[in-house]
């Protein structure tokens, strides 16, 4: 047992080599998390963005947390299919019955999806500064915004884990994404709540992407953060650990 | 050090209403090939589960390599390999790679050169920075049984490693086997092929409906059978044969 305990971070290091390897020789994905978000940044900010009152002068700057968001349900879409197709061919067998730290065949997918997605962000990011966006963040609301984020993925990559384990079909493993990558539409993302009918803006401004996006936007533009930043976490790590309770037990069904 | 690989006593698993093994009892001795025989369903992968650790028991005990597979697991896991029913291989990586992420993941001290060694064993150094998506059936089992040797198990499960294989790659996959077993690892085949297991097996068991009918050498049990009658036949070539002789006719062409 010690033996195996002790080449738990090698083992994981060997996973999380593994599914990058799957994430750069996969053009499909790599369109889907950074491609298309960029995209959308691009329609956005020049041709929807003159036309969308936001009460700001720089519309990248108020686009950009949400796209973001959108980036990172697109991108554990991706993780629940690699689970999924790791459940399916014999691959995890073989892992469970070599003498590694067992836990490392899940938990490999969980901090792949974390890098990955931190990629893709940066990207982003630095697609964002060439078309104008601009932060006067220090470097404490820099850490902030990413430990938001990295919370974020994470309670969506536990998601993505119990679609990916317990998924029938490749398409299912993909489909419970879609609407949360729909969620940052009916949010403060692209547009200001406030220019919502009834029923659509409650919704918008109780959900947790316009919090997460509110909390990021403030520290992006140095501003106080105020409550967002509490009920953003609030969201997350709740969001986390009930996702993460009901992977696990299907998780344990599973194997 | 007891001269059995494996031993299994009462071995009991339901999955369920459906009592899949009802008691199952046998040994296999080290360096041995010992073939599963049984028809779809009759629980041999189940089996193949429990030794390997993949699944619990019910009741009963089984050890492997003299390890209890349910209190020491992780012994269990040091002293085997399975080739799963389904290529237990990453399609997406080329078999170089594959080799030396099971190496690395058995902390061998030179996955490079390990990874090389099995290559060069199996016929893939051609195919070896190529993705395994592109291998055919028979070089994709290859890989597969190459990975499970990765690290030098004592005992090694073959859970149905013919199915859906051409003859060709089921006679490469059979050397392969008795190769294995010369070089004195103990080898654990499941097969629902009668012929598989009359050309591979030192002994054959036979498991039906949940329990373990007959085990024996393959002589053994011919003998069960009443002694043939001399009878003088024209010997008809089997379709295999046929196939296989046009083929290499074709290839020395």
């Amino acid at each position: 047992m010690e033996t195996v305990k002790k080449h738990f971070l090698s083992d994981m290091g060997v996973m999380l080599e593994r599914s990058m390897r799957h994430i750069f020789r996969s053009l499909d994905t790599i369109i889907t998390v950074t491609i298309m978000p960029i995209m959308f940044m691009l329609l956005f900010v020049y041709v929807f963005g003159g036309a969308i009152q936001t009460g700001t002068d720089n519309y990248v700057n108020y686009l950009l947390p949400g796209i973001l968001l959108i980036a990172i349900a697109s991108g554990i879409a991706y993780t629940s299919y690699r689970l999924f197709m790791d459940m399916q061919s014999g691959i995890f067998e073989r892992f469970h019955s070599m003498p590694i730290a067992r836990s490392t065949a899940l938990w490999g997918h969980v901090l792949t999806s974390l890098v990955s997605n931190a990629i893709s962000v940066l990207v982003i990011i630095l697609v964002a500064l060439l078309m104008g966006f601009r932060s006067s963040a220090g470097v404490l609301s820099w850490l902030a915004v990413a430990g938001i984020l990295a919370l974020f993925t994470l309670a969506l990559t536990w998601i993505a884990a119990i679609a990916g384990l317990s998924a029938t079909s490749v398409d299912g493993a993909g489909a419970f994404a879609y609407p949360i990558i729909f969620l940052p539409f009916i949010s403060s993302a692209f547009v200001p709540t406030e220019s919502m009918s009834g029923p659509v803006r409650a919704f918008a401004e109780n959900q947790p992407v316009t919090s997460v996006v509110e909390a990021i936007r403030a520290l992006l533009a140095g501003q106080p953060v105020g409550n967002d930043i509490w009920i953003a976490l609030a969201w997350c790590i709740g969001i986390m650990l009930v996702a993460y309770v009901f992977a696990m037990r299907v998780y344990k069904k599973r194997v | 050090m007891q001269n059995q690989a494996i031993q299994v006593k009462g071995l009991q698993k339901s999955y369920k209403k459906l009592h899949v093994l009802k008691g199952v009892d046998f040994e296999v001795e080290r360096s041995s090939i010992f073939a599963l025989l049984g028809s779809n369903g009759a629980g041999k992968t189940t089996v193949v589960k429990i030794l390997t650790t993949l699944l619990k028991q019910d009741s009963g005990t089984a050890t492997v390599n003299n390890f209890d597979v349910a209190a020491k697991p992780d012994e269990v896991r040091q002293s085997i390999s399975l080739t799963g029913q389904f290529a237990a291989v990453d399609e997406i990586l080329t078999g170089r790679e594959n080799l030396i992420m099971i190496a690395r993941l058995r902390h061998l001290k030179d996955p490079r050169q390990v990874a090389d060694d099995l290559l060069n064993r199996f016929g893939l150094v051609d195919a070896a920075d190529r993705r395994v998506s592109t291998y055919s059936g028979g070089m994709r089992r290859r890989l597969d049984i190459a990975m499970s040797l990765v690290g030098k198990p004592k005992i090694i499960f073959l859970d149905e490693p013919t199915t859906g294989l051409d003859p060709e790659a089921r006679l490469e996959v059979w050397k392969t086997v008795k190769e294995l077993a010369a070089n004195g690892t103990t080898v654990f085949l499941t097969t629902q092929y009668l012929d598989e297991a009359e050309q591979l097996a030192d002994r054959i068991a036979i498991l039906h409906e949940g329990r373990i009918i007959a085990n024996d050498t393959l002589a053994d049990l011919k003998k069960l059978f009443p002694p043939a009658k001399v009878e003088y036949i024209e010997k008809k070539p089997s379709l295999e044969e046929i196939f296989l002789a046009i083929i290499g006719k074709k290839e020395k062409k």
